[in-house]
């Protein structure tokens, strides 16, 4: 029944969100559904993107080699998008052609980086303070194929110029921000370098390798970087990515084929090699993430290696267990998290026993990311396994304080709105 | 429940959208052709803001009933769909159903046009 007809009394229209919008607006209705997870200790991201086209100059000047420094700067004054990456086919499409624009932003303004900091974080900080997120372990996406760079040089030069940006320009502006230093897997001696210089930075939270690359993980030639990292204590983590370019995948047509395809099959190949060949137990105390894959692949590949390994154990003698057991023991970052059957998914965090090794990850800005509500709204976890996933098993495993530093979702949304003159 | 006036048929595009916060309560309301739908701004996949997206026609997919060799990727002339803005998920303007899974659609918001004013009732 109708009590009163109202004009436009409290009325606030909202705009379109596009390109330029702000983080805050275009997560608003994360800030949300983060008043329902408030109560809980920790939220970490542990796979945040934040594109760094814009910065890439910055990023530039840390490169040592004069001539690619040189090389790199030209080209960006030309115009080139991100000098010196191998930009991938196809990838233009990620943004669906306007309809999710997040994916290519954000282009947003900031405020004075001088009072509140780099123009970075200042973003960084806007969308995780949105999703109500303590931490977030930031990505490089611009890098995320160099693995597949022809130029090894190229990889190299970048992680380190990667690296030092990271340490020196932006992780300084905010704890809150963390990373993963990244290894430029082209070259084993050049990784052991890197985790050796970054071992001691509280901010880089462990190591990642680009998983679409054609490497052998199981070389030899890696064996003295896995014994560092474990002697080190900080996890490894494989960030998958797509290829289109890969002889297998050219017969698909659409992007959505390769991208549904390739993210998992770097990493089931990446993960194949290294159970077949019996790594963990060589370096049983080296904690491996598998990162933006979603989960759905997981149980296939222990069913299949399962499968095999039973009936041909002469080819992976190294086991003394069933590949499934030992990759139940590894991590798993939940985005995309695969969640339209609610049954399988449910047998899937049975599988990999999600409630101590299945991490959040939002993969925000991309057009496939997840809030922490993904796994709040999921109706057959436990309390405490969301608590586990959303933070508490990423602690355990990075070492972070179990102590809240993210601001309160009220007061986030309540600025805002201030802001905006509501 | 409430009728809120959300603004003048001259103000809305034809096609058009308006977007409102009705003190706390975010509501779409789009015109088609001369007639007003509203829904909920909160997308069944994620709960993402879905009436702050881009309107653009269904994409469709036309075959030879003959041969049943593909034609091609095209713009359908009958519909026209809201994209949510966080991951795609598009949905009919006039219906609210997703185009390949109905299960998924927009809750609808009863709106009606009385002397020039649109309102939605809340």
């Amino acid at each position: 029944m109708l009590d009163k007809v109202t004009r436009q009394e409290g009325l606030r229209e909202l705009p379109e969100l596009t390109l330029e919008s702000d983080s805050r607006d275009y997560l608003a209705r994360a800030a949300r559904q983060a008043q329902a997870y408030d109560k809980y200790e920790l939220i970490v991201d542990i796979d945040g993107h934040l594109h760094e086209g814009r910065f890439w100059g910055e990023l530039l000047d840390y490169c040592e080699n004069e001539v690619l420094r040189r090389d790199g700067k030209w080209l960006l004054k030309d115009g080139q998008n991100l000098p010196l990456v191998n930009v991938a086919m196809g990838m233009i499409f990620q943004a669906m052609q306007g309809r999710v624009s997040h994916q290519t932003g954000p282009r947003e303004g900031v405020e004075d980086p001088a009072k509140h900091g780099h123009p970075f974080v200042q973003i960084v900080r806007r969308s995780i303070d949105s999703m109500g997120i303590d931490y977030q372990i930031v990505f490089p996406t611009a890098m995320l194929l160099l693995g597949l760079n022809p130029m090894p040089d190229i990889e190299i030069e970048l992680s380190y110029a990667y690296c030092r940006w990271l340490t020196e320009r932006i992780l300084p502006d905010d704890k809150r921000i963390l990373a993963l230093g990244y290894l430029p897997f082209h070259s084993p001696e050049d990784c052991e370098k890197i985790v050796r210089k970054y071992a001691d930075n509280p901010q880089i939270t462990g190591f990642t390798i680009c998983a679409a690359r054609h490497a052998p993980v199981h070389d030899n030639m890696y064996m003295r970087l896995y014994r560092l990292l474990e002697e080190i204590g900080k996890p490894l983590a494989f960030h998958a990515g797509p290829n289109w370019d890969d002889p297998s995948f050219k017969t698909l047509n659409r992007f959505v084929s390769m991208h549904a395809l390739t993210f998992p099959h770097y990493n089931m190949i990446h993960l194949t090699n290294w159970v077949i060949n019996a790594l963990p137990e060589r370096f049983p105390k080296l904690k491996v993430i598998w990162v933006e894959s979603g989960l759905a692949w997981v149980p296939y590949l222990m069913q299949r290696l399962d499968h095999e390994v039973l009936l041909r154990q002469n080819e992976a003698p190294g086991l003394k267990r069933r590949p499934s057991e030992y990759m139940r023991e590894m991590y798993y970052t939940s985005q995309p998290l695969e969640r339209f059957d609610l049954d399988l998914l449910k047998s899937t965090m049975t599988a990999i026993n999600a409630e101590t090794q299945l991490l959040y990850a939002s993969d925000w800005p991309h057009w496939d990311f997840d809030t922490p509500g993904s796994i709040t709204t999921l109706p057959f976890l436990s309390d405490q396994a969301k608590r586990n996933i959303l933070g508490l098993n990423a602690a355990r495993l990075f070492n972070l304080p179990v102590k809240r530093v993210r601001p309160r979702t009220e007061d986030v949304i309540a600025k805002r709105l201030q802001e905006l003159g509501g | 429940m409430t009728d809120v006036v959300v603004g003048k048929v001259s103000e809305f595009g034809d096609p058009g959208r308006k977007v409102v916060d009705v003190r706390g309560k975010e509501i779409g309301i789009f015109q088609l052709d001369k007639t007003f739908y509203a829904y909920h701004n909160s997308c069944p996949h994620m709960d993402g803001p879905v009436c702050q997206g881009i309107v653009l026609p269904l994409t469709t997919e036309d075959v030879d009933p003959e041969t049943c060799k593909g034609l091609g990727r095209g713009f359908s002339k009958k519909h026209t769909n809201i994209v949510c803005p966080w991951h795609g998920m598009e949905f009919d303007i006039r219906t609210g159903e997703h185009p390949t899974d109905a299960q998924f659609r927009l809750r609808k918001i009863p709106v009606r046009v009385e002397k020039d004013l649109v309102y939605v009732t809340v």
